[in-house]
């Protein structure tokens, strides 16, 4: 059963809080991951590994670069998990 | 023109307690730090030895969740021991052009590369953490100090097993010395405590395997002493220009006056029985300081308690003092840290440092039968170190042939 984008984003959440310490609330569709959230390349891929294992879906490494804001990442689990 | 070097800060985690100053106390009331592995590792490896000098305060209670992520142990060892010695120094405002680190790990990250070899094989290569490398890497634990400090007049990894800790205090010493750098935060720190390590020391019989008495097994000098005990932990000094720690009104615990690393070149494990290379280093620091000899009012040895090393250190030492050496009072402190590896020169140069300071040599634990081929002055109880101007040494060795000493005098 696939989970709705509020759920993903729920759960996205708790992974990017998990990894870097950011507040949860903070953590919102429009967030850019780079210059909102200030989250580097190697803290990006291990997000991206760990919403791998929690979603069971898969984002390809060319993939990841169009993940700009909490939003595209939101979208593209939701749709991934088909 | 040569600058004089102090020490102005010191900070450490080690077995014996969380930071410097516990650890001090506990060491002069005589304690170890040694204790039974209770992790499940222990008994599913049916490893030979089961017991080793555990951190007092597991770095994960001190450090913020994320950092601790982001860090090997060893890491985690060195950002706690360095922090508390940069508080300890005043935090001090320094040009950070004039700001350096010299950081030793005998191993590196070892938990992180064989944790991520784990993930490798169970998970598939997608699972390996981005994150490895720069926690695997034996740098890791110096650029993590110099990022915290801001340092950015070099960041150093002197890397020769278990003497690494004091050739990075040589090494700080030196570039303050010349006049390179103002301050230095320098020492080494190890979190080894894994099985394969403990499984591969103790297949060169370099371990203690007193099982069923962990806190007796760490007995340098002692007759009955059969291997070192594997510590933990992480120490640093704060040193600095005298004229800049003056100018600021710094605290000072001592001066470091000579610093000297030499080489065996004889087998990669055994230490030359002669000594001669190990001699040369006393000698070299000794002769650095300016003083003689019979300035020497303390010594803490590197006596890691195996039955070949520690005869080989009192060969060294009645080469370089001869008669002089029944004056001298010797520590073995990894009677009770056990040896901390790339972390042992730094608690132990802080423990030197110390016991000029509040002149008091601290005590060596469990010498209940003196090795009668081994004739020193062990201090087994906190003794009182007299005069002005007095000299101590302290002493590391490391696999690989590696001799390092660093002198400090009192200024108190």
């Amino acid at each position: 059963m696939a989970l709705s984008a509020a759920e993903v984003l729920a759960g996205l959440a708790e992974i990017v809080t998990d990894e870097t310490g950011i507040a949860t609330d903070v953590i919102a569709l429009d967030k850019s991951f780079t210059d909102d959230l200030d989250i580097d390349s190697i803290s990006m891929m291990t997000i991206v590994v760990n919403a791998e294992d929690k979603f069971n879906v898969k984002i390809p490494d060319e993939e990841v670069k169009n993940l700009l804001t909490v939003g595209d990442a939101v979208n593209y689990i939701t749709k991934a998990q088909g | 023109m040569f600058k004089k070097v102090v020490v102005t800060g010191i900070g450490a985690t080690t077995p014996l307690g969380g930071d410097s100053k516990s650890t001090w106390e506990n060491l002069l009331a005589g304690k170890s730090g040694i204790s039974t592995l209770t992790q499940e590792w222990v008994t599913k490896h049916e490893l030979p030895v089961t017991f080793a000098g555990q951190a007092k305060t597991p770095a994960t209670e001190v450090l913020t969740l994320q950092e601790a992520k982001r860090l090997d142990p060893s890491s985690q060892f060195a950002l706690i021991a360095a922090r508390e010695a940069w508080a300890d120094a005043g935090s001090p405002e320094v040009n950070p052009e004039r700001l350096a680190v010299d950081y030793a790990t005998g191993i590196g990250g070892v938990w992180t590369l064989l944790d991520a070899y784990d993930v490798l094989k169970e998970r598939g290569p997608r699972r390996v953490l981005p994150m490895t490398v720069p926690m695997l890497m034996p740098n890791g634990p110096a650029a993590a100090i110099g990022m915290d400090i801001s340092a950015r007049a070099g960041v150093r990894t002197a890397v020769s097993a278990c003497a690494s800790g004091t050739e990075a205090i040589a090494n700080a010493f030196n570039r303050i010395r010349n006049g390179e750098v103002d301050v230095v935060v320098a020492g080494g720190s190890e979190a080894a405590i894994h099985p394969l390590p403990i499984a591969a020391f103790a297949a060169m019989q370099a371990l203690s395997k007193r099982n069923d008495a962990p806190e007796k097994a760490s007995r340098p000098y002692d007759i009955d002493r059969d291997g070192f005990v594997m510590g933990e932990g992480g120490g640093a000094l704060v040193l600095e220009n005298e004229e800049h720690a003056l100018a600021r009104g710094a605290k000072i615990y001592a001066e470091v006056v000579g610093a000297a690393v030499t080489s065996d070149a004889y087998h990669i494990t055994a230490p030359d029985p002669e000594g001669s290379a190990a001699a040369r280093a006393m000698i070299g620091a000794i002769e650095q300081s300016g003083s003689s000899i019979y300035d020497v009012v303390h010594i803490n040895a590197h006596a890691t308690s195996t039955p070949v090393g520690d005869i080989a250190e009192y060969n060294a030492l009645k080469r370089v003092f001869g008669d002089h050496l029944s004056k001298i009072a010797v520590s073995a402190t990894k009677s009770s840290t056990g040896h901390l590896l790339g972390g042992a020169g730094a608690i132990e140069a802080i423990f030197t440092v110390l016991a000029l300071h509040e002149r008091t040599a601290p005590p060596t634990i469990n010498l209940d039968n003196p090795d009668p081929a081994i004739e020193l002055d062990v201090v087994t109880s906190p003794r009182e170190l007299e005069g002005s101007n007095i000299l101590a040494i302290t002493n590391s060795f490391g696999f690989g042939g590696h001799n390092a000493v660093v002198a400090f005098r009192s200024t108190n």
